[in-house]
């Protein structure tokens, strides 16, 4: 892993969360460590009951860790309860009050942390005008849309200036078009108020689009840190590939390695060079992966060769599937440029070209 | 398609509801139809009138067994109602736990006992205090009501507590509220309604109570349904009548109250 520049907005260090006691334990964590940056946006991805609403409630303070420490800017914030820390949430439900004003919900964190009346009103205005509410400040919160209370949640969570921002799936409840919008508010949000992010979603493209780096995590472990772009086109682990996006896997026999490069040959007898993971070195069997469209499929000779499975027209690209010589099944996605598109007829013999650095190694 | 099953649409629905209707107003009506009789009989019509309505306000012991009524239900309901109120948040703001289904049973305990076996009970319990102590004042009914008026305040407070999102009391932690700051400033708030249907519902069933208040009271501390079961047994004019519709009247006015003032909340 790249070494972190900048301060750490929180350490998580060796973090067990077990439920349940004997038989019946069950660890909801199990062992993370993570540093998140100042003012980054950072994500925890993966599928529901992976862990990440756990940490996130760890963070928060609605749970306290079975084992290991959480720093805030150096100290351990784990045993303290939730309104002794300078973080704040916005709930997946959003959680408003509901017999409370749009701008007393605003201002109540201001108003328990004993702000003066002129303070807090001030900040509820600025607060109202950075999420452009400005004119729906007296109505209740049951008179206004899912995408207005989205918007008092996180100026809710906002106004008491916290060190972290925590967000617990906070778009899931918005239809797409609204879910886009948010996105690039909450995008917008982060880089105005310079607050550090912390975002907890399923959802891979909204992860993908929105984080300065992304933490993928299965069964209450981390899988892999790294940038959007990392994560997408370096996956270490099978999981990570088969999570995000779509991919090809293909199982291969390592022949020999140079530095980050290793030569590998696959079923078909077809040797190409693939990517390894940070530090892992392979011997005998691995799996390779590539992007359907990080290849392309070419009448003539390619890196690959097969046979046209299938051709599937998509509008904006088309997926070409491929059987492999070595039996397996190869998607290629091309995009549907003018004059670009080569048809190819069920049975044709066609090659593969896997683009420079598209292939990666996985260490399972 | 299957035709869906629907309980309005079964033959009979209508004929069976209108009965129970009757059934349950007819007698109301009737009782308040002759609370204005002229005459002495409650079954005979001799006109309209108000003269049992002014011979019960002149009637001492009846003003005395009022007052004596009022005092005791809104004394026990108060009591039992904050009672209520701890017994559900404590009961609802928790993990499951083992013996938590016996808790609710102990709670609710004076629904399942029959009320005379209370009644008998108290009666020689009190009266063993009362030579201990020599006190013989309102406050063994007071006692007596807020006990048995306990579970029907804790039903509705605990019913609005378990459809409150526990996520609010969490969102207002997170927002720097101790708790109980959150409790003062989220949960009450949202708990009123529950808190006053506990409240009206515990006052109703203490001014209603006859089995156990008639073996707890002293001598002079009849309660207006006592009162008037006494009155009964000598021989009835309609000023029972006129009694039984100021109450009605009364609750009445209560529940009205009450539904406007949980839908203004919602």
């Amino acid at each position: 892993m790249p070494e972190t520049p900048g301060r750490n907005a929180i350490e998580v260090r060796g973090v067990r969360k077990v439920f349940g006691t004997g038989e019946a334990q069950v660890a909801a964590l199990d062992t993370v460590s993570v540093s998140i940056r100042e003012n980054e946006f950072f994500t925890l991805l993966g599928p529901s009951g992976c862990g990440k609403t756990t940490l996130l409630r760890l963070i928060a303070g609605f749970d306290f860790p079975s084992e290991g420490e959480i720093l805030l800017y150096g100290s351990d914030i784990a045993p303290l309860p939730p309104f002794k820390r300078p973080v704040n949430t916005v709930f997946q439900s959003y959680a408003l009050f509901p017999h409370m004003t749009v701008a007393q919900n605003i201002g109540f964190g201001l108003e328990m942390l004993g702000k003066p009346r002129a303070e807090i009103d001030a900040r509820v205005t600025e607060m109202l005008k950075l999420v452009r509410m400005e004119k729906l400040a007296k109505r209740r919160t049951s008179q206004i849309s899912g995408g207005q209370q989205q918007r008092v949640a996180l100026a809710r969570a906002l106004a008491p200036q916290p060190k972290v921002l925590l967000l617990d799936e906070p778009l899931s409840a918005l239809d797409y078009k609204l879910r886009k919008e948010m996105q690039i508010e909450l995008k917008r949000l982060q880089l105005e108020t310079g607050i550090t992010f912390i975002f907890v979603t399923h959802d891979q493209e909204e992860a993908l689009t929105m984080s300065d780096r992304i933490a993928v995590m299965s069964s209450g472990k981390i899988l892999q840190v790294g940038s959007p772009r990392d994560i997408y086109d370096r996956p270490a682990e099978r999981f990570v590939a088969d999570f995000i996006g779509e991919t090809n896997f293909l199982s291969a026999k390592v022949d020999s390695i140079d530095g980050g490069k290793a030569r590998v040959t696959l079923k078909s007898g077809a040797t190409i060079s693939a990517t390894l993971p940070d530090g892992f070195r392979p011997d005998g069997e691995a799996t390779v992966v590539v992007r359907p469209e990080h290849a392309k499929a070419v009448k003539g000779a390619g890196d690959l060769s097969g046979e046209i499975d299938n051709v599937v027209y998509f509008g904006t690209d088309t997926h070409v599937h491929v059987k492999l010589d070595g039996g397996e099944l190869f998607t290629v996605r091309q995009q549907n440029a003018r004059g670009a598109v080569a048809s190819f007829e069920r049975g044709e013999r066609v090659g593969v070209v896997i683009g420079d650095d598209a292939a990666q190694i996985l260490k399972d | 398609m299957a035709k869906r099953f629907t309980i309005r649409h079964q033959t009979g629905f209508t004929a069976i509801a209108a009965a129970c209707f009757v059934l349950l107003y007819l007698p109301i009506a009737v009782l308040v139809a002759y609370a204005f009789n002229e005459s002495t009989s409650v079954s005979e019509w001799g006109g309209f009138s108000l003269r049992w309505f002014v011979s019960a306000w002149n009637n001492v012991q009846v003003i005395d067994a009022s007052i004596r009524s009022l005092k005791i239900a809104s004394s026990a309901a108060i009591i039992a109602t904050i009672v209520a109120t701890m017994a559900a948040l404590a009961t609802t703001r928790t993990r499951a736990y083992r013996g938590l289904t016996f808790k609710y049973a102990f709670i609710n305990q004076p629904l399942m006992v029959p009320e005379i076996v209370t009644g008998v009970a108290l009666l020689i319990f009190f009266s063993q205090i009362k030579v201990a102590t020599g006190y013989s004042g309102l406050g063994y009914l007071i006692a007596a009501h807020t006990a048995f008026c306990i579970p029907f305040a804790y039903l509705p407070i605990r019913a609005r507590l378990e459809n409150m999102d526990l996520t609010l009391e969490r969102a207002a932690a997170d927002l720097y509220a101790t708790p109980w700051k959150a409790f003062r400033r989220v949960t009450l708030p949202l708990l009123w309604p529950g808190i006053i249907a506990g409240l009206m519902l515990a006052f109703v069933i203490s001014l209603d109570d006859v089995v156990i208040t008639e073996f707890v009271k002293s001598g002079g501390q009849d309660t207006l349904p006592t009162y008037m079961l006494g009155q009964i047994r000598r021989g009835i004019t309609p000023e029972v009548n006129a009694i039984s519709t100021v109450f009605l009247l009364l609750s009445v006015v209560i529940v009205t109250l009450f539904f406007f003032m949980s839908r203004k909340r919602d």
